[in-house]
């Protein structure tokens, strides 16, 4: 699914084609999710879900910044990120649905979806335990001399914790081709970023691991590509990571049932106007492209999400014995 | 046919190892230039170069994390982990990371990496630098444990851990870096999960690892000289488990004694006495014997600590009662 094969695609601006690419990646995102929350009421699935409705932007920009041979890492808001780099929707929502044709035979769920075929290597659902695995994948690129390079997404609750501080450290002591990629969006779990953080602009800490840190508007998809896209070639030529702190919002609460009651009325009537989806249409529109194509790309986006939902729904549940399965190589 | 301490077989397995296969580093702390604070490592950067032997920051997570990520792009990294007590500060990397990024994907990433962790009481370095902490992973499925006894099970087993695809656990005792042993010219991998009949005997069976394998060897011949024989198993690794080698043995002799150096709860030593007693009470011909260190952290002054221990004594006298 990577667009950014080519060499320094995102310094041009951006084609119809493209925009109109993405905006349909992003609402596949926006209806699988809706789908996801209607499922889950329906006690169809376990556990628990942590949506990303809202940051759709940050993750189709992000990743459509990588070439095919680079890695992603994510979190267990992961759903999009996933998607993004161009998973199945039916194996997506199979997984997520406990089956075995789920991208990881039903083994994950929605706080671990996987599709190495893609380069989606991992969500993970211990705040930031995957950056340092994300230091071991810049390594194992310079190590190679592959000019691979691994793109990690995170929440604003993550920089707080430990492994935060020594997977940048790290990183930035060994130039590693790491992308650090902050979804700052307001809210860790429940409390805002104030509460938690003694600094407002979190990309600030990039100054301790004297690496670049970039805070770009995370709900613009065009800039999330462009900014995420020069990481990269950085990483490539073998200037170390970079920080980026994408500024979004979450729509829903935290997870399954959470009404999110705890943000002021305000704050999320402000970040619902500045939806990423509207926005990109805005900017269509703005390009000359006639609603109809808008209006095609929802139908078509649409159609799918549904017609992968009832397919992984058909899907039977898998044999109790399989759990014996990948516990070792 | 080459004599050397259990220290220099590792150094040796490392080097080997890093000479067979490219894909093969190690990182950890102060281990390149330095040489390791025990000299385990000295001489392997120079030899390898700062590409392959890679000094690290004061920071476990990252060594574990940056590992992990490594062997899933296809590395075969060694981490050290400087005093295996250290492996708290890493407890996620290692228990939620390590272990079950291969299930949790349904086998889409093999993971496989060696850990190394200084392992073991007895020199005196106080509650937080001389645990035995294999039992802090025997609960956790996804990992392979390697707990050598002897130079030769040192070098066999290290290489064995790095060619494997799964991630393993190497524990090195710290009291035995200076233990010297005999290593054949064509020593090479090890299988894990094959427990080793370090003597034959006929009246009981006593099971070992590491430190305290030594000690149980000394019991044994002292036992040997009063007329019973001891048969002394040494597991070699706790995940996989050789049960098979410890019950067949058990089903000659009729008396078990299991000697550890960790505390009894939740220990692998508890879990071999449970697991025999439950599928093979038939075969015992006495209760089964249980030797472990103190329900304490381990203390620091020496007679403290040498009493913490189990000794030559206690694991002979354990032998004795079972009549």
């Amino acid at each position: 699914m990577a667009t950014a094969e080519d060499q320094g695609a995102h310094t041009r601006e951006m084609t119809v084609e493209q925009l109109l690419d993405f905006l349909g990646r992003m609402i596949e995102i926006r209806l699988f999710e809706d789908e996801i929350q209607l499922l889950f009421n329906q006690n169809l699935v376990r556990g628990s879900t942590h949506l990303c409705s809202g940051q759709e932007a940050v993750a189709v920009g992000a990743c459509s910044a990588l070439r095919k041979s680079d890695a992603m890492l994510c979190t267990y808001r992961g759903h999009g990120a996933v998607l993004a780099m161009g998973a199945p929707l039916d194996r997506t929502f199979g997984e997520i649905l406990g089956k075995p044709q789920g991208l990881c035979a039903g083994k994950g769920g929605s706080m671990h979806l996987t599709d190495v075929s893609v380069g989606a290597y991992g969500s993970f659902a211990i705040v930031g335990a995957h950056l340092p695995i994300a230091t071991g994948f810049g390594f194992a690129a310079k190590y190679t001399e592959a000019d691979d390079v691994c793109l990690a997404f995170f929440g604003d609750g993550t920089v707080n914790i430990g492994a935060f501080h020594e997977a940048m450290n790290l990183a930035a002591v060994w130039k590693l081709p790491v992308i650090f990629l902050c979804e700052n969006n307001l809210h860790g779990e429940y409390s805002p970023v104030a509460r938690t953080t003694p600094v407002e602009e979190l990309v600030v800490r990039a100054g301790s691991y004297a690496m670049p840190g970039v805070r770009i508007d995370g709900n613009d998809v065009r800039e999330v590509f462009r900014v995420v896209g020069e990481a990269a070639e950085r990483a490539r030529g073998g200037g170390g990571p970079t920080l980026i702190e994408a500024m979004t919002y979450r729509h829903k609460g935290h997870s399954r049932t959470d009404p999110g009651t705890y943000r002021p009325q305000q704050e999320v009537e402000e970040w619902l106007a500045r939806d990423p989806i509207p926005a990109l249409e805005r900017a269509l529109e703005d390009r000359g492209v006639p609603a109809e194509r808008v209006e095609e790309v929802r139908r078509v986006a649409t159609a799918k999400v549904e017609e992968h939902r009832d397919r992984a729904l058909n899907w039977p549940d898998p044999d109790p014995t399989a759990r014996f399965d990948h516990v070792y190589a | 046919m080459t004599t050397v301490t259990y220290k220099e077989a590792i150094r040796l397995a490392i080097a080997d190892s890093l000479e067979a296969d490219d894909s093969v580093f190690m990182l950890g702390e102060d281990i390149g230039a330095a040489g390791g604070v025990f000299k385990t490592t000295e001489g392997l950067m120079e030899r390898f170069g700062e590409t392959r032997v890679l000094d690290t920051p004061i920071s476990e997570q990252a060594i574990i994390g940056t590992a992990i990520g490594a062997a899933v792009r296809g590395l075969r990294p060694i981490a050290e982990l400087m005093f295996a007590d250290f492996a708290a500060v890493c407890f996620d990397q290692i228990a939620n990371q390590l272990a079950k990024y291969r299930y949790m994907t349904g086998g889409q990433v093999t993971v496989p990496v060696t850990v190394r962790l200084a392992n073991g009481a007895g020199a005196g370095f106080g509650s937080q630098h001389s645990q035995t902490v294999e039992n802090w992973f025997i609960n956790v499925p996804g990992l392979k444990i390697a707990v050598p006894g002897s130079p030769e099970d040192a070098y066999g087993l290290l290489r064995a851990a790095v060619e494997d695809d799964d991630p393993v656990l190497y524990f090195e005792h710290k009291a035995m870096l200076n233990l010297k042993g005999e290593l054949r010219d064509t020593a090479g991998p090890f299988e894990l999960g094959r427990a080793a009949v370090v003597r034959e005997g006929s009246d009981a069976t006593v099971v070992a690892t590491q430190l305290v394998r030594v000690r149980a060897e000394e019991a044994a011949q002292a036992l040997g000289q009063e007329g019973i024989s001891v048969e002394l198993i040494d597991p070699r690794t706790l995940v996989p488990l050789d049960l098979e080698t410890i019950r067949a043995s058990v089903e000659r002799t009729g008396r078990l004694v299991v000697a550890q150096e960790s505390p009894a709860a939740g220990s692998w030593g508890a879990t071999v006495v449970a697991r025999l007693m439950t599928e093979s009470f038939d075969a015992f011909d006495a209760p089964p014997v249980l030797v472990s260190g103190d329900d304490t952290p381990v203390p620091y002054a020496g007679v403290m600590e040498g009493a913490w221990i189990p000794s030559v004594e206690r694991i002979g006298s354990a032998v004795r009662q079972l009549g």
